[in-house]
């Protein structure tokens, strides 16, 4: 016989009113859980779409005297004296530290073209990665350029000139067929015609140059700023950017529904807590008598305490795994509904052990008051019940 | 002349109970002395102020005067733990209706006390197995307390009292809810305990308990009659 003994007796014998006790641990962690999991699948659901839709880093060359306008270039001036880059230089890229977290290269030229007498901003790119990292590109209709003599028009442009797909576009004297027309985006490329890389080049006359390098990294983990400073210093001639943004709006939505979590959590943690300590009062309080039994008997009042104690960490530990399961099951068959492709991030035994710890912790703290309250019980008093 | 040290000895006791603006004296002035192996029945009315007089020699009970000595020791001058500590080793409580603990079997009930104690299960085992033996419930000792009889649970109760061997047996009321067989039964069992060397007091109303008693104490309005 031993302490122990006693406190799994106790459990055994009061099922119904230990069942409950659980059942508000069980609600307090699984709802903890489900909100985790959802945070979860949210953060990692955004950063692969980060991965997926844009660049998020950008490199153009440093100038003094001129701005390009596209990606925050502006090439709607007069000069033209841009320091480019090489193209050659590129492959360097490949060499920076980070270069495992390079997803993709985006190199573009650009300039202006004349068009029925109007300048245009002509973009020449490589269509494979460019439509790789611009995956919001959609056309209206006809096919992406494939050959050398086909481009591609962004909506402005061919509203401006009224040009369909398949119609014929002169530049700088050499006709292009119009492979396909962009649906408006909102962005730089509804002004522009959009060729391939080596035939604007020429068209620019800047064989071998690059206006622009758009770059996606994986997010997950990467080091974007220090990815950032690794080209930069490859690329002394040139402003490398870490674009942001959109990367910290998003992770503000996160954050604001990782506060809400936060605030849920805590809210039912407590409710949960509350439910463990008006249970445990009134399981201190059917057994005044055993109390008095066990004081009369020489427990001393830390033997009283701990069996009380006990009852709550084996219950703590119970509710904990049921509550870590229960979140999990939960979030497995929410996360589908809530996060549109989302898809359950798969249970995590780091969460498994601080859900059991958090359940102990707060099955103990809760029952701390009616343990001491039990230890204090006046022996004489609880026997006057007998 | 040399002094005589008694195993019990009750001085100037006093106990004031206070409710509000009511107080009652439960125990007006008691002077007494219990030897070693002496077999005391303390005899009185319902409110008398035996059972309260009865915790108080258990150490369950702070008077509100006086001193009590067990085997020279001042009982209220101990610490509450180190009075559970003397409650361990010096007394077994055997208390009316039994007090059985009701999802524990007949052995772990009989094992209860010594779960403080740091003796091995072995000998925890042991110890309770002979002792259920000697009340005569060897058969049923994996049996819960409500597949017993009235009998057979104060048997129990005894069983759980000697288990760890104390000097002094506390009964409170122990025939109160037993037939006159069964109660019989269980004072011819104190009465061999007495035999083998526990020191037994019993708070009773039953006058026949006194025959089985070496001395009998009359507890009458708080105060005491040897």
């Amino acid at each position: 016989m031993k302490l122990h003994n006693i406190s799994f007796g106790n459990i055994k014998r009061r099922k119904d009113k230990m069942l409950f006790l659980i059942l508000g641990l069980v609600i307090g962690i699984s709802t903890v859980v489900t909100l985790l999991s959802i945070t979860q699948t949210m953060t990692r659901n955004i950063e692969e779409r980060l991965n997926q839709f844009g660049a998020n880093i950008v490199m153009v060359p440093k100038s003094e005297n001129l701005s390009l306008n596209y990606g925050g270039i502006d090439v709607g001036g007069v000069s033209y004296k841009v320091r480019e880059f090489d193209q050659e230089q590129l492959k360097d890229i490949k060499t920076i530290k980070n270069s495992k977290n390079l997803s993709i290269i985006a190199p573009k030229v650009l300039g202006p073209v004349t068009v029925k007498g109007k300048n245009v901003l002509l973009m020449g790119v490589l269509f494979e990665e460019e439509l790789a990292l611009k995956t919001w590109w959609h056309k209206t209709g006809g096919a992406f350029p494939e050959k050398e003599n086909e481009v591609m028009l962004g909506s402005q442009v061919a509203s401006l000139f009224g040009f369909k797909i398949g119609d014929t576009i002169t530049l700088s004297g050499k006709p292009f067929q119009i492979a396909t027309i962009l649906n408006p985006t909102g962005a730089s490329e509804d002004d522009a015609i959009i060729a391939s890389l080596g035939v604007s080049q020429r068209l620019l006359g800047k064989q071998g140059k690059l206006s622009m390098v758009e770059i996606s990294a994986f997010c997950q983990g990467c080091p974007i700023s220090e990815m950032t400073l690794q080209i930069a210093e490859k690329f002394p001639n040139a402003k490398v950017t870490a674009m942001k943004q959109a990367v910290m709006s998003k992770m503000q939505s996160i954050d604001m529904f990782k506060s809400f979590s936060l605030g849920v959590s805590i809210l039912v943690i407590l409710i949960g807590s509350l439910l463990v300590l008006v249970t445990m009062m009134g399981s201190v309080n059917e057994r005044t008598r055993e109390i008095g039994i066990f004081r009369a008997i020489g427990f001393r009042r830390g033997h009283v305490m701990q069996i009380i104690l006990l009852e709550a960490l084996l219950l703590g530990i119970i509710g904990g795994i049921m509550g870590f399961v229960i979140g999990n099951l939960i979030a497995y068959g929410i996360i589908p509904i809530v996060i549109k492709d989302g898809a359950f991030a798969g249970i995590n035994a780091n969460l498994g052990i601080v859900s059991i710890l958090m359940a102990v912790a707060l099955s103990l703290l809760a029952s701390l008051y009616p343990a001491f309250k039990a230890s204090n019980m006046d022996p004489s008093e609880a026997l006057r019940a007998l | 002349m040399t002094q005589i040290n008694h195993l019990i000895e009750i001085h100037g006791l006093k106990k004031k109970y206070q409710s509000g603006d009511i107080s009652v004296d439960a125990i007006k002035q008691m002077d007494f002395f219990i030897d070693d192996e002496e077999f005391i029945a303390i005899m009185g009315q319902s409110g008398s102020g035996k059972s309260t007089l009865l915790s108080i020699m258990g150490a369950l009970n702070h008077p509100t005067q006086g001193k009590i000595l067990v085997d020279s020791l001042d009982l209220y001058s101990l610490s509450t733990e180190q009075r559970a500590d003397f409650r361990s080793e010096y007394i077994g409580f055997i208390f009316q209706s039994f007090q059985l603990i009701p999802y524990l079997t007949v052995l772990e009930n009989v094992k209860l006390p010594m779960a403080v104690t740091g003796r091995t299960k072995k000998i925890k085992n042991q110890m309770a197995l002979e002792v259920i033996d000697r009340v005569g419930l060897g058969a049923k000792a994996h049996r819960l307390p409500d597949q017993l009889s009235g009998g057979e649970q104060e048997r129990v109760a005894v069983a759980r009292a000697i288990v760890n061997k104390p000097p002094i047996i506390l009964a409170d009321e122990p025939t109160g809810n037993l037939d006159s067989k069964t109660a019989e039964e269980i004072m011819l069992l104190l009465q061999s305990l007495n035999k083998d060397g526990h020191t037994v007091i019993v708070v009773t109303h039953n006058q026949d308990v006194k025959t089985y008693a070496t001395r009998s104490i009359k507890v009458q309005d708080g105060e005491c009659f040897a």
